[in-house]
C-alpha cells in the first residue's frame, strides 16, 4: 500500500520524463555538471586558483584524445600551464554561484515590491509599474557593462578583481528585478480577488499576514517557472561581463573569463581552450531553458499552449 | 484640422521629454567625470607640486563652486564640446564619431540579415503554425537564444576563419572614405570582413524578432477583419501580406525599437570578438585605460542614441497608428 503510494509520484514523474525526454536530458546534463561544479575542491586534479602549481613547460597542449597530449591533462591545458579540465570544474562553480546569487537578489528585491504593488494598489502600485518600466526600457545587460566599467575606470582592475563575485551579483541582481516584480503583481492580483483572501481579510488578518501566509504560497508555480529562466540569463550576463574583460580575473576565472583569455590561443591552433569552456557553457545555458519550458507545462499548464 | 494639430502637440512634447532625459544624462555624466576624472592628473601626471596644481587649478577654472563647472559642462556640450580624450588627446566626441560608422555599418549588416530572414520565418510560422518546417524554426530558435553573441562569434571564426579560411577573422579590411565617413561596404575586401560580424550579431536578434513577427502576425489572424478580406475572395497571400502583416508591422516597431539598448550591448559584444574598430571597442579600451572624459561621452552618446530611436518609435507609431493621438494628446 505504501509501496504503490511512493511509487506513483515517481511514476508520474517517469511518465512525464518518458514524455519530454529533451527535458529529461536536460535535466540530467544538468545534474551531473551541477555535481560535478560543487565537489569540483575533490575531482579536480589541480587547484586551478593557485598560481604556483602550473609549469609554463605545460602550456598550450592539447587534449587527451588529440595528438601531442599528455594524460595528466585530460583536457589539454592552457596558455599559463593550468589543467583546463580543473579550470571548468572550478569556472563552473562560479558561473553557477554568481547566477544562482544573482537570481536571489532579483527575486529578493522583485517579489516584494510586486506583492506590496498588487495588495496596495494605488499610488504605491503606479509607482512600482512604471520604475519596472524604466529599467526595463533601458537594456540590463547594458547597464551592468557601464556600472562594471565605472566601478573599473574608477576603482581600478585590481579592486574590480578582488570584489568581483559580490559585484557580479549585485549588478546582476538589481538589473532584472521587474521580471519578479510583474510576476509576483500579476499573479497577486488574480489572488488577492479571490474568496480565502476576502475571508482572511474579515477575519481580521493583517495585511503582512494576508500577503505572506496565503498569496505568496498560492503564486510560487510561475514564480519558480521565472527563476529558471532568469538564472540562465543571469549566468549568461555574467560569461559577457567576464568575456569583456569587466567580471571575473583571469586569477579566479569563470567560463566567460576561461573563454576570454582562451581566445588569444585560438589563431595559434589551440581552439580548444576556448571551445571547450564554451561548450559547457552552452550546455547549462540549454538545459536550464529546456528545463524552465518543462517546469512552465508542469506547474502552469495554462500557458503550455503557447 | 484638430487631429494634425493634436498630432503635432504630441510630437512637440515628445521632443520636450526627449530633451528633458538628455538633460539628465548629461548630469549624471558630469557626476561621473567629477567623481572619478582628476584633469589635473590628466594635464600634468603624478610628479607636480601641490602649489603648481593649485596655480593651474584657478587658470583652468577648476576650482570654481559645482553649479558654475556644471553649467560649463552643459554649454559645452551644446556645441559638441564634452572633454578631451586623454589617450587620443583630441576631442571626445570626434575620436567617437570617427569610430561610428564602423559600429553603424556592422549593426545595418546584421539588421538587413534579420530584416530578410525574420520576417518570412515569423510569417510562415504563423500561418502555418503545425508545419514541421515551423516547428523546425520555433525550436532552432529557441537554440539560437541559449548561446551567448560572442560564443557564435568564436565558433563562426573557428569554423571560416581558421579551419576553412574563408573570411577574415578579424578588422574592417580596407575602407573608404566619403567626406567623414569612413565606409567598408564599397569595397570587395571591407564586405568580406563584415560577413562574420554581422552573421553573429544577427544570430542573436534573429531569434527574437521571428518570434516577434510569428506573435504579432498571430494576434492579426484572429482578427475579423482577416475573415472579412477572406470572404470577399482575396487570396491567402494578399490576406497575409497586405492585411495582416502590414498591421503586425506596428507593434514590430514599437517593440523592434525598444531592443536598441540591447542592441548596443550585443554591437559592444561582437566588435570585442571580431577587434571591429567601433565605438564599443573603443569604449573597453577606454575603460582599461581609465579614459573617464572618453567613457563619459561614449555614455552621453549612446544615451543620445538611445533617446532618439525611442522618440522616432513613438513618432512612427503615431503616424502609423492615428488611434494613439486621440488619447494620448487630449
Amino acid at each position: 500500500m505504501s509501496a504503490a503510494a511512493v511509487r506513483t509520484p515517481l511514476r508520474a514523474l517517469l511518465g512525464f520524463a518518458a514524455g519530454r525526454p529533451g527535458a529529461a536530458l536536460a535535466a540530467i546534463a544538468l545534474g551531473v555538471i551541477g555535481l560535478a561544479a560543487a565537489f569540483a575542491p575533490l575531482i579536480a586534479p589541480q587547484n586551478p586558483f593557485d598560481l604556483m602549481s602550473f609549469d609554463l613547460l605545460d602550456a598550450g597542449l592539447p587534449p587527451a584524445w588529440l595528438e601531442g597530449s599528455d594524460p595528466r591533462f585530460l583536457l589539454g591545458t592552457d596558455a599559463q600551464g593550468r589543467d583546463l579540465f580543473s579550470a571548468i570544474l572550478y569556472g563552473t562553480r562560479i558561473s553557477l554561484i554568481v547566477g544562482l546569487l544573482a537570481v536571489a537578489i532579483q527575486a529578493a528585491i522583485g517579489i516584494p515590491l510586486g506583492l506590496v504593488a498588487a495588495y496596495r494598489g494605488g499610488s504605491v502600485d503606479t509607482a512600482v509599474t512604471r520604475a519596472a518600466d524604466i529599467q526595463l526600457s533601458l537594456s540590463t545587460l547594458m547597464m551592468a557593462i557601464i556600472a562594471l566599467a565605472l566601478f573599473r575606470a574608477g576603482l581600478g582592475g585590481d579592486i574590480l578583481s578582488r570584489y568581483a563575485v559580490p559585484l557580479l551579483v549585485v549588478v546582476i541582481g538589481v538589473a532584472e528585478w521587474p521580471y519578479f516584480a510583474r510576476t509576483a503583481r500579476a499573479a497577486a492580483q488574480v489572488e488577492a480577488a479571490k474568496d480565502y483572501v476576502r475571508a482572511a481579510r474579515a477575519l481580521g488578518s493583517s495585511g503582512l499576514a494576508i500577503v505572506s501566509r496565503h498569496i505568496l504560497p498560492n503564486i510560487l508555480s510561475p514564480l519558480i517557472v521565472l527563476a529558471t529562466t532568469q538564472v540562465a540569463g543571469a549566468i549568461m550576463a555574467e560569461a559577457a561581463l567576464s568575456f569583456l574583460g569587466l567580471g571575473m580575473p583571469v586569477t579566479k576565472p569563470s567560463l566567460g573569463t576561461l573563454i576570454r583569455s582562451g581566445y588569444d590561443l585560438m589563431f595559434a591552433g589551440a581552439w580548444w581552450v576556448t571551445v571547450l569552456p564554451g561548450l559547457v557553457l552552452i550546455a547549462v545555458l540549454i538545459s536550464v531553458n529546456v528545463l524552465g519550458d518543462a517546469l512552465r507545462d508542469l506547474l502552469d499548464p495554462r500557458r503550455s499552449s503557447r | 484640422m484638430q487631429a494634425i494639430a493634436a498630432g503635432l502637440s504630441f510630437v512637440g512634447r515628445r521632443l520636450i521629454q526627449a530633451a528633458l532625459v538628455m538633460l539628465a544624462i548629461l548630469i549624471i555624466a558630469f557626476a561621473v567625470k567629477n567623481a572619478l576624472g582628476d584633469p589635473l592628473r590628466e594635464i600634468l601626471g603624478e610628479a607636480v607640486p601641490e602649489a603648481q596644481r593649485e596655480e593651474l587649478r584657478r587658470e583652468l577654472g577648476l576650482d570654481a563652486p559645482w553649479p558654475v563647472q556644471l553649467a560649463r559642462y552643459l554649454g559645452g556640450a551644446v556645441t559638441g564640446d564634452l572633454g578631451t580624450s586623454t589617450i587620443y588627446k583630441r576631442p571626445t566626441l570626434e575620436v567617437i564619431l570617427a569610430k561610428f560608422p564602423a559600429s553603424f555599418e556592422l549593426v545595418l549588416g546584421a539588421s538587413l540579415i534579420v530584416l530578410l530572414f525574420s520576417v518570412p520565418a515569423g510569417v510562415y510560422c504563423a500561418v502555418r503554425p503545425r508545419a514541421r518546417g515551423a516547428r523546425l524554426i520555433l525550436s532552432l530558435s529557441a537554440f539560437g537564444i541559449s548561446i551567448p553573441v560572442f560564443l557564435t562569434g568564436i565558433f563562426l571564426i573557428t569554423l571560416f576563419s581558421v579551419w576553412l579560411g574563408w573570411f577574415p577573422a578579424f578588422g574592417r579590411g580596407e575602407t573608404v572614405r566619403l567626406g567623414f565617413w569612413e565606409t567598408g561596404l564599397l569595397t570587395a575586401d571591407g564586405l568580406k570582413h563584415l560577413i562574420l560580424p554581422a552573421l553573429t550579431l544577427s544570430s542573436i536578434m534573429l531569434p527574437l524578432f521571428i518570434r516577434l513577427v510569428r506573435g504579432a502576425m498571430l494576434d492579426e489572424l484572429g482578427h475579423d477583419y482577416v475573415r472579412t478580406a477572406r470572404a470577399k475572395g482575396a487570396s491567402h497571400l494578399r490576406v497575409w501580406l497586405a492585411h495582416a502583416l502590414r498591421n503586425a508591422l506596428l507593434p514590430l516597431v514599437a517593440v523592434g525599437g525598444l531592443q536598441v539598448g540591447t542592441l548596443i550591448a550585443y554591437t559592444l559584444l561582437t566588435e570585442t570578438v571580431f577587434q571591429w574598430p567601433g565605438m564599443g571597442f573603443l569604449f573597453l579600451e577606454a575603460v582599461t585605460r581609465a579614459d573617464i572624459p572618453l567613457i563619459t561621452t561614449y555614455l552621453v552618446f549612446v544615451g543620445l542614441l538611445f533617446v532618439i530611436t525611442n522618440t522616432i518609435v513613438d513618432i512612427v507609431s503615431l503616424m502609423l497608428d492615428p488611434r494613439i493621438s486621440l488619447e494620448g494628446a487630449q
